[in-house]
């Protein structure tokens, strides 16, 4: 029974990080320009498709074009920002959110016109391998997708750590006045911003589409679960991203085995109400 | 109300006269399909008043009143159809129900200083908990959903609201009008004053005395209220309940975009923006038919597209740009 429990934590971690990847888009966007992105699932979603296609039509493997699909998904972000979303910034939270639930709109709508309703798996050749470690097996694609998941993160913890540009974004972010006297371009560096947000949300849409079949119906859950992950683990905090998707995919996957798995989300977002009346700052509350 | 309609341009009373009489004599010569356009027109003219009650003037995002929605409608008609307890005596079980639900939201989220997007992410988190549970709540046929009898005795009377589409036509357009009225009275009122004050600048008005906490109660308790009455139509008129449907983001969601569209925290707003919008989709639809295309995203696409293009142009909504352009605002003093 432990090593089942074992087991089921473990895979739960796998995807938590993916999921903590997704997160990390929101965090960044959210806690740089405190723009409401209401249409994060409905990237994540895009992004799936993204694999797909490209699995579908050049039978690549999606690790291999997860960097591609972010670039693409990057410059997508970088133009957004500059022309539908710049006018928004500093406006009012649900003129934002109206803004943002029409993109998401057009999103997810765009894809059941395209793609139809239906679920669209990509069927690697070693979708059910799995690695033996001690009592554990951790499904081959699960491992892969979360290392890619960590190295993605890492780069970008990198870059916000030892780039210029990255340090100038957490400037705009600490003090946007103080930003804007000592003569930063903060347009420019709020595209950057929505473009790195964005390449996260591609990246996760990639390894996403290996574990998840794509379909245009998980979008709005997966914003909610990018919310949710991120109130939890604190907002603008890189780490707690993903924490706070490593807790939210291990509590779903206990859920899910040892209660039912349609009740798995009640408990993130239970999770999500005391988060928010305790510890409204998330568990690794910080600036970024 | 009454400063409201003497302070009202005499073009104004006329055109609302006008088109109150025009919705009076519909039935007359429009057929089944405008009515139940109309009918939802009214809909979300009754529900837009109701979450603006709480948005506009309080100044408090809700992103779950499809929380309050559902709760109305699962009471009345589960009441109805295990009881058989009409509509009339079950929308005064599913008001304070909902009420309950909002009052403790509220509570949870004023009292821990949860504001803005947080406190609409709480109102979200408590709306989607509360469908994942109603999908396993066997009383009310869980995920399967909560049928009302729609033929013979079974489906009532019309005082129990089992009728044709003239019964729902006039009874949504009441509850708009008596929505109407409400809001207008209540913005009129010191109540009224007090959301305002709290809704500019909450730590101002605790300075003058206001006190924020109950002013936001209050808001929430008419508002989470008036949603649970429109629930019960919602119920009695569509006579199926699935929680993914009523308790769903998307119901919270469509029931803001015509006070948002309309305009914020003003009493035609959401009489302006459910005109927009309902005929909008639905002429659309119309469209797209005669055209023999059957593509089902593509309303949807316009839709999101137009709330893009309207909060973009005109972010303070398309009533107060109207009025100024048919002269029908209030004469400035």
């Amino acid at each position: 029974m432990a090593a089942i429990t074992l087991n089921v934590i473990v895979q739960g971690l796998l995807t938590g990080l993916v999921y903590g990847l997704m997160a990390l888009g929101l965090s960044v966007i959210f806690g740089v320009m405190r723009v409401v992105n209401f249409a994060h699932g409905e990237f994540t979603v895009v992004g799936m498709y993204a694999a797909f296609v490209l699995f579908e039509t050049l039978h690549v493997d999606p690790l291999l074009v997860l960097l591609p699909i972010a670039a693409a998904f990057f410059g997508i972000g970088y133009l957004l920002q500059r022309t539908l979303i710049n006018p928004f910034i500093g406006r009012a939270e649900h003129e934002q959110f109206i803004l943002l639930v029409g993109l998401a709109t057009v999103l997810v709508n765009g894809l059941l016109l395209i793609f139809g309703p239906d679920a669209r798996p990509i069927n690697l050749p070693y979708s059910f391998d799995s690695y033996a470690v001690g009592p554990m097996f951790l499904d081959k694609i699960r491992v892969f997708a979360a290392v890619a998941a960590i190295a993605v993160a890492a780069a970008l913890f990198l870059f916000f750590r030892y780039t210029r540009t990255g340090t100038a974004i957490r400037a705009c972010a600490d003090n946007l006045t103080g930003a804007a006297v000592v003569g930063l371009d903060v347009t420019r560096l709020y595209a950057v911003t929505f473009g790195l947000g964005l390449a996260c949300v591609g990246a996760a849409g990639t390894l996403m589409a290996t574990i998840a079949d794509a379909a245009p119906g998980l979008a709005q859950a997966y914003t909610l679960l990018a919310f949710t992950i991120v109130i939890i683990g604190g907002l603008g905090s890189m780490v707690g991203a993903l924490i706070g998707g490593v807790l939210i995919g291990i509590s779903e996957a206990l859920a899910g085995f040892y209660i039912q798995p349609s009740m798995k989300s009640m408990f993130s977002f239970a999770l999500l109400i005391i988060v928010l009346v305790l510890r409204p700052q998330g568990l690794m509350g910080r600036r970024l | 109300m009454n400063t409201i309609w003497f302070q009202t341009p005499l073009r104004g009373k006329a055109l609302s006269l006008l088109l109150l009489a025009i919705f009076a004599a519909a039935p007359i010569v429009a057929d089944r399909y405008l009515l139940s356009v109309l009918i939802l027109v009214f809909y979300f003219t009754y529900l837009g008043h109701a979450w603006n009650l709480l948005m506009g003037f309080a100044g408090q995002l809700s992103l779950g009143h499809a929380l309050y929605l559902g709760l109305g409608a699962y009471t009345a008609t589960a009441l109805w159809v295990l009881f058989g307890i009409g509509p009339w005596v079950g929308v005064f079980i599913a008001i304070p129900v909902a009420a309950a639900a909002g009052l403790f939201i509220g509570w949870l989220g004023w009292r821990f200083a949860i504001e803005g997007v947080y406190f609409a992410l709480l109102t979200i988190a408590f709306a989607e908990f509360t469908r994942i549970g109603f999908d396993h709540l066997q009383v009310t046929g869980a995920a399967g959903g909560l049928f009302l009898p729609v033929n013979g005795d079974a489906a009532g009377k019309w005082w129990n609201l089992g009728g044709g589409p003239l019964l729902y036509y006039y009874l949504s357009l009441g509850l708009a009008i008596a929505a109407t009225i409400l809001v207008a009275r209540l913005r009129q009122s010191p109540l009224g004053y007090r959301w305002l004050a709290v809704r500019e600048d909450p730590q101002a008005a605790q300075a003058v005395g206001i006190d924020v906490f109950r002013a936001r109660m209050l808001a929430m308790l008419i508002s989470s209220s008036m949603t649970a009455v429109g629930g019960v139509f919602y119920g009695f008129y569509y006579r199926n309940l699935f929680p993914s449907q009523v308790f769903d983001i998307g119901r919270s969601i469509e029931l803001i975009l015509a006070p948002i569209i309309g305009g914020l925290g003003t009493i035609f707003g959401p009489i302006v923006g459910a005109i927009i919008l309902t005929p909008l989709g639905e002429g659309l639809t119309g469209i797209m038919q005669s055209l023999g295309l059957n593509a089902p995203g593509v309303k949807a696409i316009f839709y999101g597209l137009t709330l893009m293009v309207i909060i973009s142009l005109q972010p303070n909504g398309v009533w107060p740009w109207l009025a100024r352009h048919l002269r029908l605002d209030r004469p400035r003093k």
